[in-house]
């Protein structure tokens, strides 16, 4: 288990330190600042997408449907005549909204639900963790679709699937690592010196098990964009005529023998955000996790 | 060893039965009338009735539980809203496509993950090594669904190698039905390809630093009998297990990917079920795929205990 690597960290007044560290190990990595550079870039076109455009993302050009990329239209125009390049840029928003609105939701909840099994154990224990098999027990992308079936399409609907969806992952992280400190001195200590459970869980437990909950959290966040990119492409998800990458990608398909771009470059935005997150995380992962590092580069497997 | 097994298994009946209920809760967690929404607007008052009385909608809702399950045990899902076929029978029919999909698309994984992954831990930190983690890290994060458009674009567009989607009978066509099956088990089994091949890798480079590894070279034994005898049997077996839950993931996980293909599987239905607001149908193809998705997991896990004792301990002690 790797999150038994966990139980160690400093607790208090070493935490900026810690963070300071962390991200002085990451700039080593230049994957990392790769990763980094590409998500930088992406935040900035989601927040100020309308003033890097060239064109609005439903400014329609009479005549101009279905041109190739050229000068003028970098990546070519769709089917109404609108501008693919343009709505790329629009569709970073949409895509980093559902994706950390989703997380967020699934980080509170997992995270939660996670603490109390793990610090309360018991009958607590049993019934958050049997829950959360229970959503488990179904395959991400059908779950997702069932209660989208329940609620209706939409992108703020999608990001409450995604975010169920994503939540007993969240849990089981939690737990194990709060599984892991549960009994060190220093919480047993603080307890004996009369601090309420609330306490002891926000000020110690909390943050020595924060290291693997923002691994997860990037990570989730490579996959809760790649299903609302699903989920928008299938129809569910983000409706016309807002640009998301998914629902651009659907269009596209049906224009894919005329007009290649129409899927291709929808497509490239989500695979090189996904990658951007996924590569971040295993960073991370590497930096905040040394354990499972030397597992897997086999260095020291045995220690 | 036994102890573990009971647990496992009442765990997952346990879990089973939360499922259901919540597969269960679907049809009643709809805004509004489920029937009516099914039937839209067009629906005569008598059709609405004896549709609404087929389904069980007026009786206690424990009753509507216990009825829905007790016959769900016996294999009757109920029936569709939309055809009237019993919703069984329209899952069996789609079975054959969706396993075949998911069988190939294994192998896909397999194919890409067990060589890619033991000449990585063979050669750590060469670019070899390096490679196989930068394209697993690209098949992880490349969506299914964008990869299946590109394949389409090259090599039923422009090539015309394979056709562009479609599904044709192993029984009456086993040519055709490989043909078909080529891309869009490419597209289902490179994700899983990516996280075998990670696996494969530091199961070896796990397994090359054995006692039994070093003595097997220092006695002389061939490089090539060393990998096949001592490493790669060892390393692999596990794989048996994670391989497993990529094949649940994979039965119960290619929804779009039969989208993109055209390809009439359970995913594909299951999601016409929500555009036609079809819930039996929905919820029969639901409930199955967590089933499916359940005792995979669950065979797995007592397989894994079987080939490694530690884990009964590891479960046994939480």
């Amino acid at each position: 288990m790797r999150d038994e690597a966990l139980d160690a960290l400093p607790v208090e007044g070493k935490h900026r330190s810690r963070w300071v560290e962390t991200l002085l190990l990451l700039g080593r990595n230049p994957m990392a600042l790769v990763s980094g550079a590409v998500l930088f870039a992406l935040v900035v076109v989601a927040v100020f997408g309308a003033a890097v455009a060239p064109y609005g993302y439903n400014e329609q050009f009479a005549g101009g449907q279905l041109e190739a990329p050229s000068g003028q239209h970098w990546f070519g125009t769709d089917e109404f005549g609108r501008d693919v390049f343009s709505r790329v840029l629009f569709g970073a928003e949409v895509s980093l909204r559902v994706g950390l609105v989703a997380v967020g939701i699934s980080l509170v909840a997992g995270v939660l639900m996670g603490l109390l099994a793990g610090y309360f154990g018991r009958w607590l224990d049993d019934v958050l963790m049997r829950f959360s098999d229970m959503l488990f027990a179904f395959p991400a992308m059908l779950m997702a679709i069932a209660i989208l079936a329940i609620l209706g399409p939409g992108e703020n609907n999608a990001m409450i699937a995604i975010g169920i969806v994503y939540t007993p992952i969240f849990a089981r992280v939690t737990r194990a690592s709060v599984l892991s400190v549960r009994e060190e001195i220093y919480i047993r200590a603080s307890r004996a010196s009369g601090a309420g459970n609330t306490r002891v869980l926000a000020r110690h437990v909390l943050p020595n098990v924060s290291a693997p909950i923002i691994v997860q959290t990037t990570v989730s966040l490579a996959f809760a964009i790649l299903s609302e990119a699903a989920l928008s492409f299938v129809g569910l998800g983000t409706q016309p005529p807002d640009p998301s990458w998914g629902r651009m990608l659907s269009e596209g398909r049906g224009f894919i023998e005329q007009a290649w771009w129409m899927a291709l470059f929808p497509g490239l935005a989500i695979f090189v955000t996904v990658l951007a997150f996924n590569v971040l995380g295993d960073a991370l992962r590497d930096v905040l996790d040394p354990r499972q590092r030397s597992a897997l580069s086999g260095k020291g497997g045995g220690a | 060893m036994t102890g573990y097994v009971l647990r496992r298994l009442w765990q997952s009946a346990v879990v089973l039965i939360g499922v259901s209920i919540l597969v269960f809760a679907i049809m009643h967690l709809v805004p509004g009338d489920p029937v009516r929404q099914a039937l839209g607007t067009r629906a005569t008052e008598a059709a609405y009735q004896a549709m609404r009385e087929r389904a069980g909608l007026d009786e206690p809702l424990l009753t509507q539980y216990l009825d829905w399950i007790g016959s769900a045990f016996t294999g009757d899902l109920g029936v569709s809203f939309r055809t009237g076929r019993p919703v069984m029978e329209m899952i069996l029919e789609r079975v054959p496509a969706t396993v075949s999909l998911a069988a190939a698309a294994i192998v896909v994984a397999l194919l890409i993950a067990i060589p890619l992954g033991t000449i990585a831990a063979l050669k750590p930190r060469s670019p070899v090594d390096w490679f196989a983690t930068a394209s697993s890290q690209a098949g992880l994060s490349i969506p299914d669904f964008w990869m299946g458009i590109m394949l389409i674009l090259l090599f039923a567009g422009t090539l015309g190698w394979f056709p562009s989607g479609g599904y044709v009978g192993l029984t009456s066509d086993p040519v055709g039905w490989a043909h078909h099956l080529v891309m869009p088990a490419v597209t289902a089994g490179v994700a899983s390809g990516s996280i075998l091949t990670r696996f494969v890798r530091s199961s070896v480079l796990e397994a090359l630093g054995q006692d039994h590894v070093r003595t097997a070279r220092a006695k002389g034994m061939r490089r090539r009998d060393v990998l096949g005898w001592h490493v790669l049997r060892n390393a692999l077996i596990p794989l048996v297990t994670v391989g497993g839950v990529q094949l649940a993931y994979l039965l119960s996980g290619v929804v779009i990917v039969e989208i993109v293909f055209a390809w009439p599987g359970l995913g594909q239905m299951a999601l016409q079920a929500v555009e036609s607001r079809d819930y039996p149908l929905l919820q029969g193809s639901v409930l199955l795929f967590a089933v499916i998705f359940l005792l995979v997991n669950l065979l797995v896990d007592l397989l894994y205990a079987r080939l490694d004792p530690r884990i009964s301990y590891v479960g046994a002690a939480k």
